[in-house]
């Protein structure tokens, strides 16, 4: 029994998505990147800390009747590129996407630098090219160390 | 994005630099020669912040390539002020010109621009970001002065916020140049720079002292620290007179030492130095127009080959 069963017997979603296998602390600036805050009334589970058999601690998020975005999926990848993705229809695993690092994120994050081009009302998106480690606007260049993503970059 | 904008000096290669430079050399010995060359054509200065210097020499520019230059005039009457978008003005403006020259008091302001428009854009400051064709202007000054490759050069003062120095040091990297980046710890190079420079395997080092590499330079930028960057007065005035120049300081160094500086200067240079040999920063602000002419010129031919 993989341990994505064994989680999903503790809470079966009946439609929606099951992020799987994030790094460990990584569980709520997931729920920040899909915008959810409980207001919107989404059905949501957060597990963390869990024990996992590939590593030692991981988070994961269970959203009903939500999937995801490619941009979403993107900063998933650079936040978290262990995490993986299962999409359920009627308590069934229906797809098991392995995510993939992208070569640039566009218009989920807002730039940090406050003097950027990006954070007036230019009709842009933002774009930022993924480096080894960490993201650089494709405007203003300024980079955002893998670490500093979550506390630095807002989802739009 | 068109390969005739220019947005920032590191999309600029050695090929590339060594033709404006080239042909801005050949504009100096003869420049009656270039004078009508582009009648009929018009540049739109497009200067969201205040910038005297840089959008005369854009002006001259064009005038002495025969063309004529149109001003969008200054930000606080314009439309701008009534919350219209970069991109929307740069759309309408242009179809007013041959080729625009934007300043704007944000990062990335150029580099966005360019995604609206057709003419070529040319990147005239983009808040601390780039500032390339100052770039050019500098390396012009220091090919004449000490060559391009085989040198030592300092760059001093207030490295993170100034725009010059990020395009030059980028620039300079398509050089055999060795790069000592002199100032306070709180103003050394922006991670991005640092990122750029380490990737291209540049010589780079970093001090918070100049003594100790005066000696070895070649050339010396210097750059002004600005008082707005210190919350303090006092921390301001101890850090600014530790970046300060004076003749004296110049004893240890190299007879052919080259001193530039991007102007205005307030007092990290003293006056006494516009008398010694090593003295060019007049000089490199003359080299703005020879060089803007050779990259309007250039740009204005690709522009009307393309039309063909
Ligand atoms: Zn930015």
């Amino acid at each position: 029994m993989t341990d994505t069963d064994r989680e999903l017997r503790v809470s079966k979603i009946r439609n929606g998505t099951v992020i799987d296998h994030l790094t460990a602390g990584q569980a709520l600036n997931v729920l920040a990147l899909l915008g959810i805050d409980g207001s919107g009334g989404e059905t949501v589970s957060v597990g963390m800390n869990v024990p996992s058999d590939t590593l030692a601690t991981k988070d994961i998020v269970k959203v009903e009747d939500r999937e995801l975005s490619q941009s979403e999926v993107d900063v998933l990848a650079v936040i978290s590129p262990e995490a993986t993705i299962n999409i359920i229809r009627d308590y069934e695993v229906i797809e098991k996407q392995r995510i993939e690092r992208p070569e640039s994120v566009e218009g989920v994050l807002s730039c940090p630098n406050r003097n950027c081009i990006t954070t007036g009302d230019e009709p842009i998106r933002t774009r930022f090219a993924v480096l080894e480690e960490g993201l650089r606007c494709h405007y203003c260049d300024e980079i955002v160390r893998e670490s500093e993503i979550t506390s630095h970059l807002t989802v739009t | 994005m068109r390969q005739d904008h220019l947005i920032s000096a590191t999309q600029l290669s050695r090929a590339d630099i060594e033709a404006v430079l080239d042909r801005a050399a050949e504009i100096d010995a003869d420049p009656a020669a270039w004078h009508g060359r582009h009648s009929g054509s018009i540049l739109g200065l497009c200067f969201f912040e205040p910038s005297t210097r840089t959008r005369m020499s854009f002006d001259t520019a064009m005038k002495r390539l025969g063309g004529r230059t149109t001003d969008m005039g200054a930000v606080e009457s314009s439309s701008v002020k009534k919350g219209e978008t970069l991109a929307d003005t740069m759309r309408v403006l242009e179809g007013y010109a041959d080729a625009l020259v934007l300043r704007h008091p944000s990062e990335g302001a150029a580099a966005m621009a360019a995604e609206f428009v057709d003419v070529p854009l040319v990147n005239a400051g983009d808040g601390a970001g780039q500032h390339p064709t100052q770039t050019l202007l500098d390396l012009y000054t220091i090919r004449e002065n000490a060559g391009l490759d085989d040198i030592t050069v300092g760059i001093m003062g207030d490295l993170k916020y100034g725009r010059t120095v990020h395009s030059l040091a980028s620039a300079l990297t398509n050089f055999d140049v060795r790069q000592e980046f002199v100032s306070p710890e709180s103003l050394r190079l922006p991670r991005s720079v640092r990122y750029d420079l380490h990737g291209s395997g540049a010589q780079v080092r970093e001090h918070t002292d100049l003594d100790g590499v005066l000696a070895d330079l070649d050339i010396l930028y210097v750059t002004r620290i600005q008082r707005e960057r210190f919350p303090d007065e006092n921390e301001y005035r101890k850090v600014a007179g530790e970046y300060r120049i004076d003749a004296e300081d110049l004893d240890v160094a190299k007879d052919s030492l080259t001193v530039l500086h991007p102007l205005p200067r307030v007092d990290e240079i003293a006056p006494e130095v516009d008398d010694t040999r090593h003295a060019k920063y007049f000089e490199q602000a003359h080299n703005g127009v020879p060089i803007r002419m050779a990259l309007l010129d250039s740009l204005l031919e690709t522009d009307t080959e393309g039309d063909r």
